[in-house]
């Protein structure tokens, strides 16, 4: 029977070894793996595994928050449930400065499998999906050797482990948007229709892929159920800080000394993240901001750096905790440039279904565009500010376009000196109608010359 | 939907509305302007281009409200919203200016100018200025064929387009492509738009992608159009159509709203096959012998002809009017109907279906019905727009789904994700393949008879006392009993049938399907029957003998003058028959708006007004009689054949006229049975002292329209016939009380597209205010006799071939087959087509052409092979293989060209 095993204290990467193939099925079982799966199949209901991920206060790690439990006890179960249900795992990490899946399920897809065998229980779904970012390629290899090794030991497939529950798990690489990280849309392109959101109610819990109910979770959300099958509620809510269950995958990218991604106690201060474990800012820089959870967050300053890293701490200083993975920004990087290159890739990923996401981010693009060139007119602080708040929530279809804002709006309110700079001194231009006195062109080169700030990505030369 | 109320809140007014509808369908319905993109009667609410924003409250005390869009928000009691505070009014302003951002300033060059939903909508919000200073994106546009014009730069993706042509056509070659704000709609490549309701798009377009192409390139501003309240005459559905006429010529066809007819679409027959009025070659001018005739004198010329053994024959599509006129002028005995002996037993098959039908199937029924059984016809070809409607039947199964989980139908995208592929059981029993076979529960494939047999034994299924067809292969009893067990479960069923396959068993077959359902206690069905043409019912009920009894009199010389009423006789004879009578016979005047073989035989010919220059009554597939009055008044001596047969009565001393009221009073009192056909539109004292308007009020350049050809400005032709004048002056708009049938336009302030039907609605997709346009006939009254058991009989010998008729929407024929872009449109169909296994029994599956040979005439023909297709018959586009119409059902002999 099952080694005891001390709980470990990085659930989630404890088996990851850097630089190393992952464990293959016969080293996961050896360490510990599929335990979960086992002890939820034999001893416990269904309802017993959501209970139990609901008292564990688990949420969702993909950026909203939602907790997991309620999610999955919003699936009609019970004899009078549909027949056929579905289970999804969000791997389309597009999220600029987001690479926490990819980690996991590179690191350890074994762990993903049965963390996806043990959520189907719950829910009593009979077919999963992982829908994974298309560029992940050496992740849907790991992970397709690894559904096949699981196939061949029986934890997928019919009547799994003589439990009579039948769960069969499908890789889908994704083509490629960003959009398919909101669910409904993730759904539709399952589906093989176009990447665009759907209305809700009714909910994909009750009416999603194929229009049976379907629970979509994060990868990383979905790491953290074996586990907590195997320790126990209490144990998984005393990793945390704070209120907030378990452990956290954060990220740093930016120019600090060693960006990377690490498992950490919920609640870690973005102070400790950054100076301890990414190592602090590259010699000569100083932090000015960041975004806390990817780049559909709020920038949060300097001053704000001891926040704890969780999903209340972060949204009481004025963000969202997003995936926990932190864009940092310097004193000697454009802000300005920063967000428009940011609403650059928000536009170009806008599935164009609503209007004001699809024709108002491009605009505030080009406005920023025109900043960072020093071409910017009297009136477009106040018309970004206006695009900030007509493209926030409620107004759009999807939370794609309020989430475009966030850094926007945010960088704007912290810096908005950075934005005046890009107006263009002679430019006496009307607050309304065309441009007074046009323009001359001027050649690209002498531009860049004489505007003080280059795009991202050339700052560092 | 629910009928429960619910008392809501707007901008501080209470009003009771219905529960569970949409706040966007409830404020228009309310008269309020509330600006939308996405959302169409027809296709529901998607939530897509945010347009409708409106601020909601939770409650009296709430002081800030969230922006909602009203297109997704449900009215439930106690629902408080605002249309006219600060924050929505922000939002509705802005999503114009984002949309604009791409928008061409291109209004003056563009088609769409002045009926465009994006002006109206522009101007509603108050968005008056541009601060987008970038680049604008730019598409190529693609060839869409003869019909639609695409410029994709006017596009403001409301998706509107694909929602039409894909969710509620069927159609699959246009589509969206691409992401963000570089969305395209448009096919893969550039090609013919391939739906049979492609047209559409001009109307369903908010702005101007896709555009009318025939009238873009015979263009005038919709505001300097000349309109009046019309009919389709393409085909026996009687779609509601508004032609709009300038300088003499008919412009373009736009959707007339009439909720049992057409609802908000047309076919593209329907739409583009208006090209022969414009004709150049169209007679002007009586001719008689001698050469051109002035009126009086054509008028007389005939008046002497009534007095010698005169006959005369009358066509499908000629108006109730000119029928009774001519039927009052000649005696009953002796108008003959030009139809061979199987139409002839067609159309008064039609009529009696109609009388025995428990309800006939209008446009609301068909589209609600919940199971449907189509037998023999191909209604996307025959009569186009119940084959559009029968579509949206199969989606009822899924609104149901919706119901129960508590999504409203009006939420188009959720319906869709709740119901999947759930249809309500459509069943498809047809000679050959037909456009809605892929949402079709069954498809069958037999030939006409053995259809009216497998009709039979659904009969027999549902009660036993109808007879049971002998011989009835097994495959065929079996999808009996499944048709049968659907029907017998359907709370709404529907029956079709027509006269398309020249088989008069279907009709009867179809009549004791709908007896046997009533018999053995199950709903009650619609019945509904396509018939061969616009005024097939009309005539009908008219009555008359047909061509076999007028062949016979002429022949045996005991005619000597015929009148030909709008009817081409090469057709039925043939050239050389048509020459023959021309030999035995010593007058023939012939009535015709456009020239022909008959026309050319002529010894008095008198030019007729199209149905775009007269009034007239027809009566549609269901027995509803609808008006139809001039656009324009027909140039030269060319008039409706009812104001010439008044002319000749007046000349003989008989009063028939002078008024389309007097002759419509004259006529109920004649043909009592007939009356109703007076109430198809209200009479011409029904304005009272003004007459409603043709032209728009901002109609321009009437006096300078005839300058080049005379400085005095013409005094505007008099109507006394209609209620309707050839003016600018007077009301228009939802603020006037005039009656449906009468408007000649659908217009509101602020509303100049066709979206301005909301403000002339009951309730959206609803009756219209001011009550119906047309009326029922009440052909309940006639005999109510059981269906006669024509076609229950033994099945047909196995080496008997008839030829089968396959009807072509975009066939060539008399009227729509002459427009340039029909011509356009079609699309091979010229060859004759057997199944593969037939061609084989024949020994000719390797031919590839064939001689037919019928009733001991032969032609000369290609011949192609089309698995899709009944055994035992030869499929043919008669007028695309260019074979006689009598030729339809008959049995044919098939050789390999050269064969003995």
């Amino acid at each position: 029977m099952s080694q005891k095993i001390s709980p470990p204290d990085k659930p989630l990467t404890d088996r990851i070894r850097p630089e190393h193939a992952p464990f293959d099925v016969a080293e996961y079982e050896r360490a510990g793996g599929y335990q979960a799966l086992r002890r939820a199949l034999r001893t416990m209901a269904p309802q017993e595994v959501v209970a139990l991920v609901k008292d564990a206060n688990l949420r969702g790690r993909g950026g909203a928050g939602f907790p997991t439990g309620v999610k999955w006890g919003l699936v009609p179960h019970g004899p009078d449930a549909p027949k056929h249900k579905y289970l999804i795992a969000n791997g389309d990490e597009m999220e600029p400065g987001t690479f926490k899946d990819r980690l996991l399920l590179e690191g350890d897809p074994h762990q993903f499998i049965e963390a996806m065998i043990v959520a189907a229980y719950a829910i009593q779904a009979d077919v999963g999906y992982l829908f994974l970012r298309g560029e992940y390629h050496l992740a849907a290899q790991r992970v397709q050797r690894a559904i096949e090794e699981a196939r061949g030991r029986g934890y997928l497939g019919r009547n799994i482990k003589g439990s009579g529950f039948d769960f069969e798990l499908h890789l889908h690489t994704s083509a490629g948007r960003y959009i398919c990280g909101e669910e409904t849309a993730l759904i539709s392109a399952l589906e093989g229709k176009r990447a665009v959101p759907r209305a809700k109610p009714p909910f994909p819990t009750v009416a999603g892929l194929f229009g049976r109910p379907t629970v979509v979770n994060n990868v990383e959300t979905l790491c953290n159920v074996p586990h907590i099958v195997n320790y126990g509620a209490d144990w998984y809510r005393g990793l945390s800080r704070t209120e907030n269950g378990g452990t956290k995958l954060y990220g740093v990218s930016g120019r600090v000394c060693h960006p990377g991604a690490w498992e950490l106690p919920m609640g870690s201060s973005a102070r400790e993240i950054i100076d301890e474990h990414a190592g602090g800012m590259r010699a000569g820089l100083r932090l000015r901001g960041f975004l806390p959870g990817g780049a559909s967050t709020d920038f949060l300053t300097a001053a704000q750096l001891d926040v704890a890293m969780d999903y209340d701490a972060v949204a009481k200083a004025g963000s969202r905790m997003g995936t926990g993975t932190i864009i940092v920004l310097d004193d000697q990087t454009s802000v300005v440039a920063m967000v428009r290159n940011l609403e650059h890739f928000f536009a170009q990923e806008s599935c164009g279904w609503c209007t004001p996401c699809r024709d108002g981010i491009p605009w505030a693009e080009k406005v920023l565009d025109d900043l960072v060139y020093g071409r910017g007119r009297p009136g477009d602080l106040e018309l970004l500010e206006q695009q900030t708040r007509l493209l926030g929530p409620g107004r759009t279809f999807c939370a794609h376009a309020p989430g475009a804002m966030e850094p926007l709006q945010s960088a704007l309110q912290h810096w908005r000196g950075d934005f005046e700079a890009g107006i263009a001194p002679a430019a006496a231009a009307p607050a309304i109608a065309g441009p007074a006195t046009p323009e001359a062109p001027r050649p690209l080169s002498e531009v860049l010359e004489t505007t003080p700030m280059g795009p991202v990505g050339e700052g560092g030369r | 939907m629910s009928s429960k109320r619910a008392t809501i809140h707007i901008d501080g007014q209470a009003h009771e509305v219905a529960a569970g509808r949409n706040l966007l369908e409830v404020a228009l319905e309310l008269g309020l302007d509330l600006p939308y993109f996405c959302w169409h009667p027809a296709l529901g609410a998607v939530g897509a281009c945010r347009q409708c924003a409106v601020t909601q409250y939770k409650d009296a005390q709430d002081p800030s409200g969230r922006v909602v869009m009203a297109c997704m928000t449900p009215c439930g009691d106690g629902t408080r919203v605002a249309t006219q505070d600060a924050a929505s009014r922000e939002m509705r302003q802005a999503v114009i200016e984002w949309l604009m951002t791409n928008h061409p300033h291109d209004c003056p060059v563009c088609a769409e100018g002045g009926n465009c939903h994006l002006q109206d909508m522009t101007v509603m919000t108050g968005q008056a200025y541009r601060r987008y200073r970038h680049a604008k994106r730019t598409h190529r546009n693609q060839d869409l064929g003869p019909f639609v014009a695409h410029e994709m730069n006017r596009c403001i993706a409301c998706y509107r387009c694909v929602r039409y042509y894909r969710d509620y056509a069927g159609g699959e070659d246009l589509d969206v492509f691409g992401a963000h704000n570089n969305v395209y709609f448009g096919r893969a490549e550039s090609g013919t738009l391939e739906s049979h309701f492609a047209g559409n798009l001009v109307e369903v377009c908010p702005t101007g992608v896709f555009t009318d192409k025939p009238y873009g390139a015979d263009y005038t501003r919709k505001w300097d159009l000349q309109q009046a309240p019309s009919l389709c005459n393409h085909c026996a559905v009687g779609c509601n159509t508004y032609p709009g006429e300038r300088y003499g010529r008919i412009k373009r066809i736009e959707n007339r709203y009439n909720e049992a007819v057409n609802g908000y679409f047309l076919c593209d027959r329907g739409r583009y096959g208006l090209a022969y009025s414009n004709e150049a070659g169209r007679p002007r001018q009586a001719r008689g012998p001698q050469g051109p005739l002035r009126p009086v004198a054509a008028i007389e010329r005939l008046a002497g002809l009534l007095d010698g053994r005169v006959a005369a024959v009358v066509g499908d599509r000629v108006s109730c009017e000119s029928l009774y006129a001519l039927r009052a002028l000649l005696g009953a005995e002796r108008v003959f109907r030009a139809a061979g002996p199987a139409q002839l037993a067609l159309e008064d098959a039609q009529l009696q279906l109609l009388r025995v039908a428990p309800q006939v199937a209008d446009l609301p029924r068909i589209e609600n019905a919940d199971c449907a059984l189509l037998l023999g016809e191909d209604l996307l070809h025959s009569g186009a727009r119940l084959g559009l409607a029968l579509r949206q039947m199969t989606r009822q199964r899924g609104f149901a789904a919706a119901a129960q989980a508590h999504v409203p139908t009006w939420q188009d995208q959720s319906v869709r994700l709740v119901a999947q592929q759930q249809r309500s059981p459509l069943h498809i029993a047809t000679p050959a393949r037909t456009g809605l076979d892929e949402v079709a529960a069954t498809q069958t494939r037999a030939t006409p008879r053995e259809l009216a047999r497998l009709g039979w034994a659904i009969a027999h299924a549902l009660d036993p006392q109808q007879p049971a067809p002998a011989a009835l292969e097994p495959a065929l009893q079996q999808v009996a009993e499944r048709i049968a067990a659907d029907l017998r479960a359907a709370q709404r069923p529907l029956l079709l049938t027509g006269a398309a396959c020249a088989e008069p068993a279907l009709y009867a077959a179809t009549a004791a399907i709908a007896q046997a359902l009533v018999a053995c206690g199950a709903e009650a069905p619609a019945v509904a029957a396509v018939p061969a043409a616009a005024n097939s019912v009309g005539r009908a009920l008219f009555g008359g003998a047909g061509l076999q009894d007028l062949a016979a009199q002429v022949e045996a010389g005991r005619i000597d003058s015929l009148i030909v009423l709008e009817h081409d006789l090469a057709a039925d004879l043939g050239e050389a028959g048509l020459q023959r009578w021309r030999e035995q016979l010593q007058q023939l005047a012939v009535f015709d708006a456009l020239p022909g073989p008959t026309w050319e035989a002529a010894t008095l010919a008198l030019p007729v007004a199209t149905i775009f220059e007269a009034e007239g009554t027809l009566v549609n597939y269901a027995g509803r009689a609808q008006r139809h009055f001039a656009v324009h008044p027909p140039a030269g001596d060319a008039r409706a054949s009812w104001i010439w047969l008044c002319g000749v009565a007046e000349a003989r001393g008989q009063s028939l006229g002078p008024t389309l009221d007097a002759l419509l009073q004259g006529l109920a009192e004649a043909e009592p049975a007939l009356a109703g056909l007076r109430d198809a539109a209200p009479a011409a004292d029904a304005g009272g002292l003004n007459a409603v308007p043709r032209q728009p009020h901002r109609y321009s350049g009437r006096t300078a329209m005839h300058a080049h050809q005379d400085m005095h400005e013409p005094r505007p032709p008099i109507d006394l016939d209609t209620a309707l004048g050839y003016t600018m002056e007077g009301a228009q708009g939802p603020g006037r009380d005039t009656p449906p049938a009468l408007r000649t336009a659908h217009w509101a302030p602020g509303w100049n597209s066709p979206q301005a039907i909301n403000k002339f609605q009951q309730e959206i997709g609803g009756a219209l205010r001011g009550g119906p346009a047309g009326c029922l006939l009440p052909l309940a009254e006639g005999s109510r006799a059981a269906a006669q058991t024509l076609g229950a009989g033994p099945p047909e010998a196995e080496d008997t071939l008839r030829l089968l008729p396959l009807p072509d929407l975009f066939a060539d024929d008399a009227l729509a087959g002459r427009s340039p872009a029909i011509q356009a449109r079609q699309q091979g169909g010229a060859a004759l087509r057997l199944h593969p296994r037939t061609a084989e029994r024949l020994g000719l599956a390797t031919a590839s052409r064939v001689r037919i040979e019928v009733d001991g005439e032969q032609r000369e023909r290609p011949l192609t092979l089309c698995a899709d297709l009944a055994a035992q018959c030869v499929g043919a586009n008669l007028a695309r293989c260019g074979l006689p119409a009598a030729w339809a059902g008959r049995p044919v002999r098939l050789r390999a060209e050269g064969g003995a």
